[in-house]
């Protein structure tokens, strides 16, 4: 059980303009900005949920799973993980959680990823029957049978991943902390790693809460989802929620045989080249089928395909709406 | 206890890897130790009696600096620790159940030792070889052989327990470098690693003698020699300990104040 209440976070930045005057003013006295990274932040979150964690950068999701992991103190606010307080019961709180820092290593540079493997278990203390039989089940699910007598600086970034996962796991935690564990990582790798997410989560019934700019990574994941922006939860809710919440333009991009384009009411063409168009409509005022209909009956489409405004811009609306 | 251990282990392994640079560094050390020894020679010539060690004793500090160079080296940090702070590798070190004050200590006491470990043997027995006066000698006496390896050992801790402290101030500065290159430089002087520290001027000893420094090579190495005896070793003994509470009680005070104030950064 995860619980947060009111957590706020501020962060002290030194400042100073460009110039040499500015610099030797620096000298002697410092300008700092606060940055509010964090401000009345609140949820809970279950045992067993798989909660995936969503913003811009800097929105503050990565100082949210350092404080939850234990690594920063809040300014105030309460975070109560399985009955502790991370940073003040840090050591007792960190047996029971997993992290995966998606652009940060924790496998040893120069000794094959099994040494490594043993260091964690010599480090969380688990016994050898649970060591073996847990390692047995991450190398047979992330598929790193060969992969873990190797050094770790040799390996791929998907490899490695996968090793780094299955090196958070190994002392079986209860929660799962995962900080862009997708980043950089081909098709193949994305898959193997998601599908070995859902696994754990289903059948260890960890409890998993992921960031990600990935919005396929959420889709295949997670059904709860939390949008946070410049600090705040903006959002608390279902992916279909989201959409929801999605302005209503709709971008069309349609390949065609035919004449150019006419102008239609309600619909407007951003781009019109060589049979290849894309056209803007409000759902309000049309739905997509009637788009769709309209244009064919003016020209022969090859190919159609439907998109929703990206989470991005979905954030900036939500921005507008809350005004910040 | 069990934790520290492997992860003395992990790290006192990978550092067993490097053999080239240890043959390497064993010739380095050889020809300074040699030059050292004979630019000494040159001036016991002119005088024996007007300095403050037999020249025996002072090829036998000499040699033993240059076998354990790599434990008692001041300019030598972990590159690792320092960027892991300042680029926030320190986030996962914190995600692990263990104390990182000693996880540190640890670490640096493993990759000093298995420097040394691959570097000692081989000076030390060339160095016995070398015709005397210029050559090693054994310690006078089983009780000096004794205390050395205590020394030694205490030597070790306040060198280690001196470089927590330079690590430390990476959380407060964010660019280590001006405090490292300072702290590196005093060391030096006072630890007796240019020069032993009965060469200097008897005024300035009593104040060196105060200091941590001298609690690093400088101590066990005069007793190994033989130069310091008697009431002498303990006294120094006593400091050694001193020193290594005192900057280990510092250093996990400043530690814990550095850890609340801590700010991972990127990511």
């Amino acid at each position: 059980m995860i619980e947060l209440k009111n957590i706020s976070k501020t962060f002290k930045v030194a400042k100073r303009n460009a110039g040499f005057s500015e610099a030797v003013k620096a000298l002697f006295k410092k300008d700092y900005t606060y940055i509010k990274a964090l401000q009345d932040i609140s949820f809970t979150i279950g045992d067993g949920e798989m909660v995936g964690y969503i913003g811009p950068n800097g929105a503050g999701k990565s100082s949210t799973i350092k404080i939850m992991s234990g690594i920063l103190t809040p300014d105030s606010g309460e975070c109560v993980i399985n009955g502790r307080i991370p940073w003040k019961d840090r050591i007792r709180h960190v047996k029971e959680i997993g992290v995966v820092f998606g652009q940060r290593s924790q496998l040893w540079w120069d000794v094959p990823v099994i040494d490594s493997f043993e260091l964690i278990r010599d480090i969380y203390n688990v016994a050898e029957p649970d060591y073996k039989k847990t390692l047995a089940q991450l190398i047979e699910l992330l598929n790193i049978c060969e992969i873990v007598k190797t050094p770790a600086r040799q390996l791929s970034l998907g490899q490695r991943m996968r090793c780094e996962i299955a090196a958070s796991l190994l002392h079986s935690p209860k929660i799962l902390f995962l900080d862009e564990p997708t980043i950089g990582l081909d098709a193949v790798s994305k898959i193997a790693v998601r599908d070995f997410i859902k696994t754990i989560n289903r059948e260890n019934k960890t409890t998993v809460i992921l960031t990600t700019h990935d919005m396929q990574d959420i889709e295949a994941l997670t059904e709860r989802i939390l949008l946070i922006g410049k600090g705040r939860i903006l959002l608390d809710g279902s992916l279909s929620e989201l959409k929801m919440r999605n302005s209503s333009h709709k971008t069309l991009t349609v390949d065609y045989t035919g004449e150019k384009l006419p102008e239609y009411e309600n619909m407007s063409v951003i781009k019109d080249l060589n049979g290849h168009a894309e056209i803007i409509i409000d759902t309000n005022l049309m739905t997509v089928s009637q788009a769709i209909s309209d244009i064919s009956a003016n020209v022969e489409i090859k190919d159609i395909s439907v998109a929703g405004e990206t989470i991005d811009k979905t954030v900036v609306s939500l921005y507008k709406e809350f005004n910040i | 206890m069990k934790k520290y251990m492997s992860f003395f282990k992990i790290r006192f392994i990978s550092g067993l890897q490097y053999r080239a640079a240890a043959w390497a560094g064993i010739s380095t050390q050889f020809a300074w130790g040699g030059l050292t020894v004979l630019m000494f020679w040159a001036f016991y010539q002119d005088g024996k009696n007007s300095f403050p060690m037999t020249f025996p004793e002072l090829s036998s500090y000499i040699w033993m600096q240059q076998a354990f160079l790599a434990m008692f080296m001041a300019w030598f940090f972990d590159n690792e620790i320092f960027d892991s702070i300042t680029s926030g590798g320190i986030a996962y070190e914190l995600c692990r159940p263990c104390d990182i004050y000693y996880m540190w200590f640890v670490k640096n006491m493993a990759v000093r030792l298995s420097r040394t470990v691959l570097r000692c043997f081989p000076i030390l027995i060339v160095a016995a070889l070398l015709p005397s006066p210029f050559n090693i000698t054994l310690p006078p006496n089983p009780a000096a052989a004794f205390l050395f390896l205590i020394s030694v050992i205490l030597g070790f801790l306040v060198l280690i327990s001196f470089s927590m402290l330079i690590y430390i101030s990476a959380f407060y500065t964010l660019s280590p470098n001006g405090v490292r290159i300072i702290a590196v430089s005093v060391t030096e002087f006072f630890s007796g690693s240019i020069i032993p520290i009965p060469f200097f001027p008897e005024s300035l000893q009593t104040i060196i003698y105060a200091l941590p420094f001298s609690s690093m090579q400088n101590t066990p190495f005069l007793i190994y020699t033989g130069h310091m005896n008697g009431a002498d070793t303990l006294r120094s003994i006593t400091v050694q300990i001193f020193w290594f509470a005192a900057m280990t009680l510092v250093g996990r005070i400043l530690f814990k104040k550095a850890l609340k104030k801590v700010v991972v950064q990127g990511g």
